[in-house]
């Protein structure tokens, strides 16, 4: 599995007037395993740490190195390496039909057209959704339409996959069938939830709270740590 | 939500969807040319038959041509007044029939040609541009991008009439215009971040 490495790494925003607010505090983390969970409550960073992942979000200090690759001084090779879903594929989904949105993801790579349309159609159906090719991207299922955003990520081959919160706007049916389709990948994949059932699935789990990782370490123990964090803010 | 793909590809195997996307965009600017520069109000009904005909032979379904009418009918309307006001009624006439021609016109180049198509003849053409540090895909991108996020603009916009209506301010037009240009500017906020993680731009 490639290897991501956070070496103190955080993120910091000016407040006009009033100093900086830290949206996360120094991390240190050797992401190795196959599936990474990051789990905590809605503001906690979580995303921001997923963000940094493929440079979205760049650290104000320290840094995050990707198979070799920092994200800031190479950050078009960590692209490259890192594919990123996000929550609302209607952001991520920018042509108008489906086999048009894999196409633009190819345009750099592959030059002629025809090739490019036959590669896309490869792509669509082996994320099942080659009979809906020439579909308006709009009426698509949230399912439907969150599977072509992977679909858009997974053309361009990457080594890891980052999704931030990808089944939070599903139904449960789609929650699970996006789900699989993200644990049947070969590729690395760090998985940024709320839902503990699919946190549950990965290898490792990292809590984060308060800007700050918590927790880290097998899913167990980490969201039993979440749960005891959730529930004495529930008592408090 | 498809409605609001009305004007756009439709896909097909008519002459039309085979020409070469530039042959259709000279024949449109021709034709365009033609409807604006013929001053004569006998012409208009003849230059409507044709963009009718043009869309017939594109087999562009009829609701979609009533919708692409519907939208050039308000400006035609207003615009033919003003015609009939300052120059009389058959000026009004010509102006009313040249606007649907010009809008029946366009449709059939987007109903017959893929956006996709679009992009690389738009990178093609541009290239030349390349001596004066204009990245020609970026060009083309960036038109691809302006037609792909009108329905999702769309969709916004009556999201948050709903949304005002739901609240009982439907008559009021702050509480629909400034969550509309947020919500616009947060989906561009958006769509740049998914572009950028794509590796869009990065080249």
């Amino acid at each position: 599995m490639p290897t991501i490495q956070l070496d103190a790494a955080a993120v910091r925003v000016p407040l006009p007037g009033r100093g900086e607010r830290e949206i996360l505090a120094p991390t240190t983390l050797t992401l190795t395993q196959r599936r990474i969970g990051i789990i905590g409550a809605n503001g906690s960073g979580k995303s921001t740490l997923a963000r940094m992942l493929n440079g979205l979000v760049r650290p104000t200090s320290g840094r995050v190195v990707v198979e070799g690759h920092d994200v800031v001084r190479d950050g078009a090779a960590v692209r490259r390496l890192v594919g990123f879903c996000f929550t609302d594929p209607a952001a991520q989904l920018v042509m108008p039909t489906c086999v048009e949105d894999i196409e633009l993801s190819l345009r750099r790579r592959v030059e002629d057209g025809t090739t490019r349309r036959q590669r896309a159609l490869d792509v669509l159906a082996a994320n099942g959704l080659a009979e809906h090719a020439h579909d308006s991207v709009h009426s698509l299922s949230g399912g439907q339409r969150q599977l072509l955003a992977l679909a858009g990520v997974l053309a361009l081959e990457p080594t890891v996959v980052v999704a931030d919160e990808p089944t939070t706007l599903l139904d449960r049916a789609n929650t699970r069938r996006v789900a699989d389709t993200l644990f049947g990948l070969d590729q690395q994949l760090v998985l940024v939830t709320h839902d503990l059932d699919l946190a549950a699935r990965c290898d490792r789990v990292v809590v984060v709270d308060s800007a700050r990782v918590v927790a880290d370490g097998p899913p167990s123990e980490a969201i039993a740590h979440y749960t005891s964090l959730v529930d004495g803010l529930s008592t408090a | 939500m498809s409605d609001l793909m009305a004007g756009l590809h439709q896909p097909g195997d008519t002459i039309l969807h085979r020409l070469p996307v530039g042959t259709k965009v000279l024949g449109l600017a021709v034709l365009s040319l033609a409807i604006v520069l013929v001053r004569d109000v006998r012409a208009a009904p003849v230059f409507l038959a044709v963009t009718l005909l043009l869309a017939a032979v594109a087999r562009v379904p009829l609701r979609s041509v009533w919708r692409a009418a519907r939208g050039v009918l308000l400006i035609a309307v207003v615009a033919s007044l003003f015609q009939w006001w300052w120059y009389g009624g058959e000026k009004a006439v010509e102006t009313f029939l040249d606007l649907l021609s010009l809008g029946l016109a366009a449709l059939s180049l987007t109903a017959t040609t893929e956006v996709t198509e679009m992009v690389d003849a738009l990178a093609r053409w541009a290239r030349p541009l390349r001596v004066l540090g204009v990245d020609p895909d970026r060009v083309a991108l960036t038109v691809a991008l302006t037609i792909g996020a009108l329905p999702g603009t769309i969709a916004l916009a009556r999201e948050t009439r709903d949304a005002a209506r739901a609240r009982g301010l439907d008559r009021n037009p702050r509480a629909y215009l400034s969550p509309f240009v947020i919500r616009v500017v947060a989906r561009a906020h958006e769509s740049g971040d998914a572009l950028h993680a794509r590796g869009i731009g990065d080249d």
